[in-house]
């Protein structure tokens, strides 16, 4: 029987107000094995510990419970506090009368009856509780950035200059991601460009950063402070370190009708080609599907014309394999496909386009070098309907339902240089309502209705209708006005919702990390914990979380740096005593917490028993990593023999809390 | 087919494929099958049967005869193998260490059934198509099988082997034979009405454990109820909750791994069709995940062990009425 110490606390009036907390201490002090029971107005204050330390040491107190907020809030407090006078921390728990009883009553009788029917679960299974040690795992100090946009670039950037090793992966031949393809950035119109590509040359020059471009991830195991990745490096079948990137053979190269993704395919590139003229790495790669010589051994023009030999049409895949403390996932975002969206007409005309495809039209390095022309027939467009919400806030199935964030701030960019490039152009924007809370982000949308004359009305485009003499029929209303509009657009631009990069599904499952319905990564806790996973050691950056813009992905990218250099200069990590064991006279070896196990915490291994016989036999049981586990508990309800038992919620000690609060009085 | 079988198992024993060969033998009465372990042809001689009445499910003794060193022969009926496939799964048995013959089965009887239509002293079985033909020290008698099978073989699911080394005879279908019927009618019924029906059932349980002792999906190295610590290890019910909670957790304990091989109604001495409450968990996972027989394929990720996006919600279960 533990000796126990019973410590009600007021919270202010936030429980005293509904919980008679002076009745609870004297019911709870009858309990079996309680020796002490107190009441005090703030528990948590310096007074209230004090009042705990001072019971632990008079009484000798052997566990303790609190009955205040939510363990969340203060367990590590209360926690620490019993440690200081050498009482095992995990000999205290925290019965929750704030956020499961007080806020939730309104009659005091009521409130008060449940405080103490917690408070007697809370003693029911400290009676049960063992003192646990945390163990110790070490640290890797080295990072895996995935995926080379702004975000990973960022990240990467923030902990090399901490004085760690990262390594970035990214799936296409160059970094820089989204950014590379946007022109100008709001609300300060500075040229994306211009503010990326030198951060793109820092990662390049940066000793502690390594880029593996053209390469995905294969594989990863371990856990927090000790990932063993797999990375397969595509064969790009040019040499890097050999070629100088100079160009000569993605001019020479005869396959020239290879759709240029880089700019969404409104162009063509050759079958060798490197992405565009700031690429990093700054090498050449080779189009497997469109290279005569890969495909049919005839051509090699791009090898007799290389000054530095750096053509290899043998190169072969090459897997490589890096040990990491900790990984960030920085995958980001694409824009839907619209083909559900029949509506708007996207697949009907080439000058109905994508948000994205417009930031091609107009940026110097794009299809037209910069001037704003029909893809259709090459002329200067007068009437422009931009589209908004296209596929973003859509309940009806097609789309998403979420706001994809930037569309509104970057349609008004996309109006207002029109505006002022083209002051002849008519610019309409339909929009269900305009969101630009940031900063100076609302004043910049105001400049683009006041200062720009963009006409903003309110309302969605119902059809989107090409006609034969090219011009395009936009059907709207206006809602505020109350009418039908009918305006004959020379170009409809549509700001297709945003969704997490195809990459990010099998990602998370490699990783073991959660994600939502709508497949961007869930973080460990919406407010408190926004760049970390809940799996350890997994760090999120940028739009594959959520929805973000250029500064908040900046900000994200900075903030998932400053955790991981925060795990990076620990040389061992305390893990968390919590874990699951398994008893292994009881366990079957079947497997069933094997697969159940999200995390890939447990493995199996044979191992020798002596039997009552005194003979010995090899029997299979499982084996827990208590560094991986983080004592989610799935394995102890799939475990048939219950082998399998969580440390410190043992299913002795749950069961006794359901007794206690079943219990009759 | 006992023949073929007992000439094959010597084959094996000899050529020293096998030291063992686990098969049935009668006990006191011809009746009284029960599994045994032959180690040598005239022990085999002696005592190897297989008849109507070897209906007993030889694959969990391989749990512990793996164990032991040397290869063991095993015979394996149809719905036997799915037990066996199951094992393998979890790890429970030495596939190395087995060589495992399928034989065709035809539905079994038992002398219970037996002595139920009025027959008595019976010295022998055999078997044509549709009929048990009964020796009896009154003479030669014969029963429809219709009349005369378990239960589980009237629902029989399957006459396909799906683990063998090899085959004697021919092998079988999967059969649709409406085993879910019974569980429907259950279904269908009122929650008193159907609390009614299984207080009647389960007030019969005397504790033997025999189903337990028998389950293929039964072989934890230390059973729930055996352990002081689980808090609910007794032997003897004390109460109706306790009578209703030892079938209640045993049936949760197998679902998503039991085969429906009906060993626990088959050796029930009350008579309680304790398979239904395992078939209702089987109906149910068809139901909510898509098909599923466990044992049907080896390391198969069951339903209620594996996580896919597509699995059901809760709430479907609230509109199903916890039906």
């Amino acid at each position: 029987m533990q000796k126990i110490g019973v410590f009600v606390c007021w919270c202010g009036s936030n429980i005293a107000q509904t919980v008679d907390v002076q009745a609870v201490s004297d019911a709870l002090a009858k309990e079996p094995g309680v020796v002490y029971s107190t009441n005090y107005q703030y528990m948590c204050s310096e007074a209230g510990q004090n009042l705990i330390k001072d019971a632990v040491k008079e009484y000798g107190l052997t566990g303790v419970v609190i009955c205040s907020c939510s363990p969340r809030m203060h367990e590590a407090t209360f926690r620490k506090a019993v440690a200081s006078v050498g009482l095992n921390p995990y000999m205290l728990e925290v019965a929750n009368i704030r956020e499961q009883c007080s806020w939730i009553h309104k009659d005091k009788e009521v409130g008060t009856e449940k405080a103490i029917i917690l408070g007697r679960a809370a003693i029911a299974k400290v009676q049960l509780n063992a003192p646990l040690q945390a163990g110790e795992s070490p640290v890797v100090k080295r990072a895996l950035v995935i995926g080379g946009g702004i975000a990973g670039i960022q990240t990467a950037l923030d902990i090399a200059e901490a004085g760690f090793e990262v390594d970035i992966v990214e799936k296409n031949p160059t970094i820089g991601g989204k950014m590379t393809q946007i022109d100008k950035t709001f609300p300060t119109l500075d040229c994306a460009a211009c503010i990326l590509t030198p951060k793109m040359v820092d990662c390049a020059q940066n000793e502690k950063i390594h880029i593996y471009s053209y390469s995905e991830l294969k594989e990863v195991k371990g856990f927090v402070g000790n990932f063993s990745v797999k990375i397969n490096k595509k064969a790009r079948y040019v040499d890097e370190n050999k070629c100088t990137g100079c160009g000569e053979c993605t001019t020479k190269c005869p396959m020239k009708n290879v759709p240029n993704e880089f700019n969404l395919g409104m162009d063509n590139r050759r079958a060798i080609y490197i992405p565009f003229a700031q690429a990093v790495p700054k090498v050449a790669t080779i189009d497997p599907n469109y290279c005569n010589m890969l495909k049919n051994g005839k051509c090699g023009l791009c090898a007799k014309v290389c000054g530095a030999g750096a053509i290899d049409y043998k190169q072969q895949d090459q897997v490589i394999e890096e040990k990491y403390g900790a990984i960030v996932v920085a995958t980001g975002y694409n824009p839907i496909k619209l083909d559900k969206f029949d509506e708007f007409g996207y697949s009907l005309s080439k000058d109905v386009i994508t948000s994205l495809e417009f930031e091609r039209l107009t940026n110097a390095a794009g299809p037209t070098s910069g001037t704003l022309l029909r893809p259709s027939d090459g002329k200067h467009p007068h009437t422009i309907v931009f589209v908004q919400c296209v596929g973003s806030r859509d309940t009806s199935g097609c789309g998403k339902p979420y706001c994809s964030k930037i569309c509104c701030m970057y349609t008004a960019k996309h109006a207002m240089l029109t505006r002022e490039k083209y002051p002849d152009t008519d610019v309409y924007v339909f929009y269900i309502d305009v969101r630009s809370p940031g900063k100076n982000y609302d004043e910049f949308y105001r400049r683009a209705v006041e200062q720009y004359g963009v006409h903003y009305i309110k309302g969605m485009v119902g059809k989107v209708a090409p006609r034969a003499d090219g011009k395009i029929m936009v059907q709207a209303s206006d809602l505020l006005a109350n009418e039908q509009l009918h305006i004959e657009a020379d170009l409809v631009v549509l700001a297709a919702a945003i969704e997490p990069d195809k990459s990010a599904r099998p990602l998370a499952t490699m990783l073991t990390a959660s994600m939502d319905t709508n497949d961007f990564f869930t973080e460990a806790h919406a407010k408190l914990r926004p760049v970390e996973s809940p799996t350890a050691g997994i760090f999120l950056s940028g739009a594959c979380q959520g929805p973000k813009d250029i500064p908040d992905t900046v900000s994200q990218a900075s903030a998932a740096a400053a955790k991981v250099i925060g795990l990076l200069v620990k040389d061992k990590l305390t893990t968390n005593p919590c874990v699951a064991q398994s008893n292994e006279l009881m366990c079957n070896g079947c497997s069933s917490c094997e697969k159940v196990c999200p995390y890939g915490a447990i493995t199996y291994i044979d191992k020798e028993f002596r039997m009552p016989d005194r003979t010995t036999r090899i029997r299979r049981v499982a084996s827990v990593n208590p560094a991986v586990c983080q004592g989610c508990g799935a394995c102890t309800v799939a475990c048939p023999s219950g082998a399998m038992d969580l440390k410190g919620f043992s299913n002795s000690q749950i069961m006794a809390e359901v007794d206690a609060i079943c219990q009759m009085k | 087919m006992q023949g073929m079988m007992l000439n094959r198992a010597k084959e094996l024993l000899s050529d020293g494929t096998v030291n063992r060969v686990l098969g049935w033998q009668a006990g006191e009465f011809v009746y009284d099958i029960t599994p045994a372990v032959f180690e040598t042809e005239e022990e085999l001689d002696a005592g190897f049967v297989y008849n109507g009445f070897c209906g007993n499910n030889l694959s969990k003794y391989l749990v512990k005869e793996t164990l032991k060193d040397g290869k063991i022969l095993v015979f394996l009926k149809p719905c036997d193998t799915y037990s066996f496939n199951q094992l393998l799964t979890e790890h429970r048995i030495d596939r190395e260490k087995i060589c495992a013959i399928g034989i065709p089965c035809d539905g079994k009887t038992s002398g219970e059934m037996l002595k139920a239509k009025g027959i008595s002293g019976i010295t022998g079985i055999s078997e044509d198509a549709d009929n048990f033909v009964v020796d009896t020290i009154y003479g030669q008698t014969t029963v429809a099988k219709a009349d005369a099978l378990e239960e589980r073989c009237k629902t029989c699911k399957s006459k396909k082997h799906v683990a063998y080394d090899e085959l004697l005879g021919e092998d079988g279908e999967i059969l649709d034979s409406h085993r879910f019927d019974m569980v429907a009618k259950l279904e269908a019924m009122t929650p008193d009405e159907r609390f009614a029906f299984w207080r009647e059932q389960l007030s019969k349980c005397i504790r033997c454990n025999a189903c337990r002792n028998v389950c293929p999906a039964c072989t934890c190295e230390q059973c729930v109820f055996d352990n002081p610590k689980s808090g609910i290890a007794q032997k003897a019910a004390a109460d109706s909750f306790e009578e209703n909670m030892f079938h209640i957790i045993r049936a949760f304990h197998v679902a998503g791994r039991c085969t429906d091989c009906g060993e626990c109604s088959r050796v029930c001495p009350q008579n309680i069709p304790l398979h239904l409450l395992n078939r209702k968990f089987i109906k149910d996972i068809n139901e909510l995940y898509g098909d599923y027989q466990a044992g049907a394929e080896v390391g198969t990720r069951a339903p209620l062990t594996n996580y896919t996006q597509e699995d059901v919600e809760p709430s479907i279960v609230y509109h199903r009425e916890g039906k």
